[in-house]
């Protein structure tokens, strides 16, 4: 077997790994904006952030499908994603319960994925956003739950239109999907609970 | 006949870390992780068999579970109480199944497993405040159908909670609820606080602690982040009041913990003391003294002890 049809291990120590990935999560979603960080102690597959890759051992399995950017999932990160969680790769977005995109990508917008719906607000889905940095670019204003008055974030490297489409999925609330910014081992949690004003 | 085996050294556990499995684990961490979304929200869940009935905490011990390591110190109550038999019976679970890091300080804790109160210490940013509930939804005993709550949570129906408040103003001339008193979560979703005292709703209000719920046998989750609005229903000229009492706690001396009335003799003498006795014990060890507060050594129940 050649090297470049190995697949990459993943968590060495599962049950651990995974809870400490979950707290990292559970943190970055019930305070939007603090920057998480996670035991970063795997090699992700090519072309995923190593947080992006913990956060979808730590909660992706058979129940959850997953789609990700035509180069990834042809590339080596579906194959190992299907191995380590047994997830269906999915091609259409709104399919999907969890998703990677790239933050500087034009396609897919948030709106492609699965609001949920007006009863089943949690069947949304979750969204990694895998972007430049977490810190240095143009800064918004966060407030909402989790949020002591406001906050500030300035992640890097994502898309023009990203903050007005996270403004519309704000105003769906209950529903909408719920974001993870990603880079290296930092996680930044935006789910749609929380309001952001770009500044001006 | 009955064969005893002993178990080899090397055998492995027969369950996993924390008792639920890890397919388990990931299911109900993807609904905490949608429940901290939309606040208040309940979020339906595989709710598993755990080794003791439903009605007992299945549901905490299962969002417990699945939020649990090794760098976490575990603080259990059951009516503010960490003696009582749920709360030791808890506590042993944990420790034998997740060799968990036990304590009775709340200020040392960071998961603390509660049935029916919120420990009377104010609770810090880090800490996750985990609670049994036995009803999650608030609007079942005014509309049995799950398929009738639902739609009136996706389209914020509350009218029928607000009459059935009006009701109580109008027959007793104030709001008769005094546990599990509805609260509206980020001004979005009427939710059941669990039964805890109404005395406990404004510390839920804006509270930098994560609180998660979890109810087993109706097999829903639903959570209220740090610094998120918890708004006690109520009337702009009848407003959300909360329980006093006409004397401190008779052990401690506290005037503003929630106090549990006790019946001490059979001619109708009572004591009222604190529900959270971890904050009653530790007034006491700074000095505080109750009016009813006796003193071991004096009665010559025991000898004191010489230094």
């Amino acid at each position: 077997m050649s090297a470049q049809n190995m697949i990459a291990p993943g968590f060495s120590d599962p049950v651990f790994q995974s809870q400490a990935a979950f707290r990292a999560l559970l943190d970055a979603l019930s305070e939007p904006g603090t920057l998480r960080r996670v035991d970063g102690d795997i090699t992700p597959p090519e072309g995923m952030e190593a947080a992006t890759a913990i956060a979808l051992l730590a909660l992706a399995d058979y129940e959850t499908p997953v789609w990700l950017p035509q180069a990834l999932r042809d590339g080596p990160a579906g194959q190992w994603l299907r191995f380590h969680c047994g997830v269906t790769l999915v091609a259409e977005p709104g399919q999907a319960t969890f998703a990677v995109i790239d933050g500087t990508a034009a396609e897919p917008t948030l709106a492609a994925f699965n609001p949920g719906n007006d009863q089943f607000p949690d069947r949304s889905a979750t969204v990694l956003v895998q972007g430049a940095a977490l810190e240095g670019g143009a800064g918004v204003t966060l407030s909402g739950p989790g949020i002591p008055g406001t906050r500030d974030i300035a992640p890097n490297g994502l898309r023009a239109g990203i903050w007005a489409e996270l403004e519309e999925n704000a105003a769906l609330y209950p529903l909408g999907v719920d974001l993870v910014l990603c880079h290296g081992d930092g996680m930044l949690g935006l789910p749609r609970s929380t309001r952001i004003e770009e500044a001006r | 006949m009955t064969m005893h085996q002993v178990p080899a050294e090397d055998t492995k556990p027969a369950y996993n870390y924390a008792y639920l499995d890890e397919q388990t684990k990931r299911m109900i961490r993807r609904a905490l992780l949608k429940a901290v979304a939309v606040p208040g929200y309940q979020v339906p869940f595989g709710s598993r068999e755990m080794p003791l009935a439903r009605g007992w905490g299945t549901g905490g011990i299962q969002v417990t579970a699945a939020i649990i390591g090794p760098s976490d110190a575990l603080k259990v109550i059951d009516q503010g109480a960490d003696d009582t038999t749920n709360a030791v019976s808890i506590r042993k679970f944990f420790e034998r199944t997740a060799d968990a890091r036990t304590t009775e300080a709340t200020e040392e804790a960071t998961i603390i497993q509660t049935r029916h109160r919120i420990p009377e210490a104010p609770l810090k940013s880090g800490q996750v405040i985990v609670y049994q509930v036995p009803m999650p939804e608030p609007l079942r005993k005014l509309e049995p159908r799950e398929a009738e709550t639902r739609k009136m949570h996706a389209w914020a129906e509350y009218g029928l909670m607000q009459v059935k408040l009006y009701e109580n103003i109008a027959r007793f001339g104030e709001v008769t609820t005094t546990y599990d008193y509805p609260v509206l979560v980020n001004g979005r979703y009427v939710t059941a606080p669990s039964p805890i005292p109404k005395f406990d709703n404004p510390k839920m209000h804006m509270s930098p602690a994560l609180q998660l719920f979890g109810a087993g046998r109706e097999k829903r989750i639903y959570a209220i982040p740090p610094h998120t609005s918890v708004k006690s229903l109520d009337f702009e000229d009848h407003p959300f009041r909360i329980q006093s009492w006409t004397e401190p706690c008779g052990l401690c001396g506290a005037g503003d913990s929630y106090l549990d009335e006790v019946v001490i003799d059979d001619r109708g003498a009572r004591m009222f003391v604190c529900s959270d006795s971890h904050y009653c014990e530790t007034r006491r060890a700074e000095g505080h003294r109750g009016a009813m507060l006796g003193d071991a050594a004096l009665t010559g129940l025991v000898e004191e002890t010489k230094p």
